[in-house]
């Protein structure tokens, strides 16, 4: 014999159970049993709590962080300079890069005289926070409202300047992660090197 | 002895002290900023204006005001002279002017120069300066020039302070840079491309304050900040072998001299161990250097960080290995 049976539940939420003999209605059990069908059949008609998920996504946040993308200028030129100072903010230490000089024949690709060769982002140290995306001085690399897909090697999480870089062809739109007030600055003359 | 009052600080130095000389000797926030004074450098100073304080009394015999602000490099303490640095508000608004007309021509450029991190203009600015440009006209600019194969000049973002002109002429025998023409136009050049070969001659990349010389052989490398400095040494027989080494992991990016808490440095170095020497085995590594908490070089530095011991040093245990498992044996049964 414990204690507690006689302080009674703690939770309040116990029941007392009684042999009380059972109506007709109750023996014959059918009325529970179409009772129980009518929910079921019910649940028919109502909207599903699930998506059939690689065909379908559901709706995410316009300024959603998600991959990366290094950014090029309106004439094509990638506009990151290699300054390390996205990787300086990272939290999570997951960028790295080494900076070149650019050559005579390259003018074309890289606005400023540094670029970077190698930018690597190792997705799997990112959490996504953005703040690289605070720190570039020169617009360079924002967040995107795309999710990193899954993979089956931990080395192909490291996302190169193959990954991150946007197509030429292809521009990815950022324009409405940028609030009226950030639009506004660019528009100063003096900082008319990040536009 | 003379004595003199600097910020409400009094202090007694020897007969031909600059202003700036005994603020140093006071130190903290006293110190005016100084882009063109050099302590080891004879005659610099007087260019660049940042140093200009208030003299509030001249002397004690002469308890008049200078009317005017002076440049503390240059000008000698009196007896009883009473100078205001922080205190006036007049030596802070033109601190503010001064940084402006330093700016006039400079790039801001900072994400791709390779002194930024540790630029003397780039914290001038940073404390002194207003947040946002009022130049609308083009800033001038010119090419990038190789002096020699191991020194680049860029003329853009020079501020015209003759440091590197005298570093130059006191520490190599044949000086062959200067500056050319007058006032607006002016910019340091060597004499039609005349290549800088002396053995000392890569110390006007350290005496530069902005990033207008720098040491090829680290040009666009890795960023300041992503290097630890490290305390270095060798023999040397052309200087005293005492350098910074700036390292990551393993590898020696850069070497520079051993620069002070005012960024000059403590002894000029050789270009053999500036250059020459970037292997790990070349330099006895003597320790970490001491950086500013406000750096950005101390950033993600973990070094006095205190790390959690799960089990203690050998000699700061009082209790032997067997004598703590046989403890914790005798914990977990029941």
């Amino acid at each position: 014999m414990s204690a507690n049976q006689n302080i009674g539940s703690l939770s309040g939420r116990s029941k007392i159970v009684s042999n009380k003999k059972m109506t007709f209605a109750e023996r014959i059990y059918l009325p529970a049993i179409f009772g129980g069908f009518r929910i079921t059949i019910s649940h028919f008609f109502k909207k599903k709590a699930t998506i059939q998920y690689p065909e379908e996504t559901r709706p995410i946040a316009e300024i959603y962080r998600g991959k990366h993308v290094l950014k090029r200028d309106d004439e094509g030129r990638e506009r990151c300079t290699a300054c390390g100072l996205c990787a300086l903010a990272c939290p999570a230490e997951a960028i790295t890069m080494i900076a070149a000089e650019r050559k005579e024949d390259e003018m074309n690709l890289y606005r400023e005289e540094k670029y970077a060769s190698v930018y690597e982002i190792d997705m799997l140290r990112c959490i996504f926070c953005g703040l690289c995306e605070e720190a570039c001085p020169k617009e360079a690399i924002f967040l995107t409202n795309v999710t990193v897909p899954s993979d089956l090697h931990r080395s192909d999480f490291i996302y190169g300047k193959d990954v991150l870089v946007e197509p030429v062809d292809k521009r990815v739109d950022i324009s409405h992660r940028q609030t009226p007030e950030v639009l506004a600055f660019k528009k100063d003359k003096n900082q008319s090197h990040n536009v | 002895m003379l004595t003199v009052t600097i910020d409400n600080h009094t202090i007694e130095v020897e007969e031909g002290t600059t202003i700036l000389q005994a603020a140093r000797m006071i130190g903290g926030a006293v110190v005016p900023p100084a882009m063109c004074y050099y302590s080891k450098l004879k005659e610099s100073g007087g260019k660049c204006r940042t140093c200009l304080v208030k003299v509030a009394q001249g002397s004690a015999r002469d308890p008049r005001p200078v009317p005017k602000l002076v440049a503390s490099c240059r000008t000698p303490v009196a007896d009883g002279m009473v100078v205001q640095n922080i205190t006036s508000q007049e030596v802070i608004d033109t601190r503010k002017a001064i940084v402006e007309f330093l700016l006039i021509n400079h790039p801001l450029d900072c994400p791709v120069c390779d002194q930024a991190g540790e630029c003397d203009l780039q914290n001038l600015s940073y404390d002194n300066g207003r947040e946002e440009s009022r130049f609308e006209e083009a800033k001038r600019t010119f090419k990038v020039v190789d002096i020699g194969d191991k020194i680049q000049l860029h003329m853009n973002r020079c501020i015209l302070c003759y440091r590197c002109v005298y570093a130059a002429d006191q520490l190599t025998n044949k000086r062959s840079h200067g500056i050319l023409y007058r006032g607006d136009v002016s910019e340091i050049s060597t004499y039609i491309q005349n290549d800088i070969d002396n053995d000392f001659s890569g110390n006007i990349i350290d005496v530069c304050p902005v990033g207008a010389l720098t040491d090829k052989t680290f040009r666009f490398k890795n960023r300041v900040w992503f290097l630890n400095p490290m305390n270095a040494s060798r023999s040397c027989n052309k200087c005293s072998g005492k350098v910074t080494a700036w390292m990551r992991g393993e590898e020696v990016y850069r070497v520079t001299g051993r620069k002070d808490q005012f960024g000059e440095v403590e002894e000029f170095i050789c270009n053999e161990c500036r250059f020459d020497k970037k292997e790990r085995t070349d330099w006895t590594i003597e320790g970490p250097r001491n950086i500013k908490r406000a750096s950005v070089i101390s950033q993600n530095h973990y070094l006095n960080s205190k790390q959690p011991t799960v089990i203690l040093p050998l000699e700061d245990r009082t209790v032997t290995m067997e004598e703590f498992e046989k403890n914790s044996n005798n914990e977990i049964q029941p």
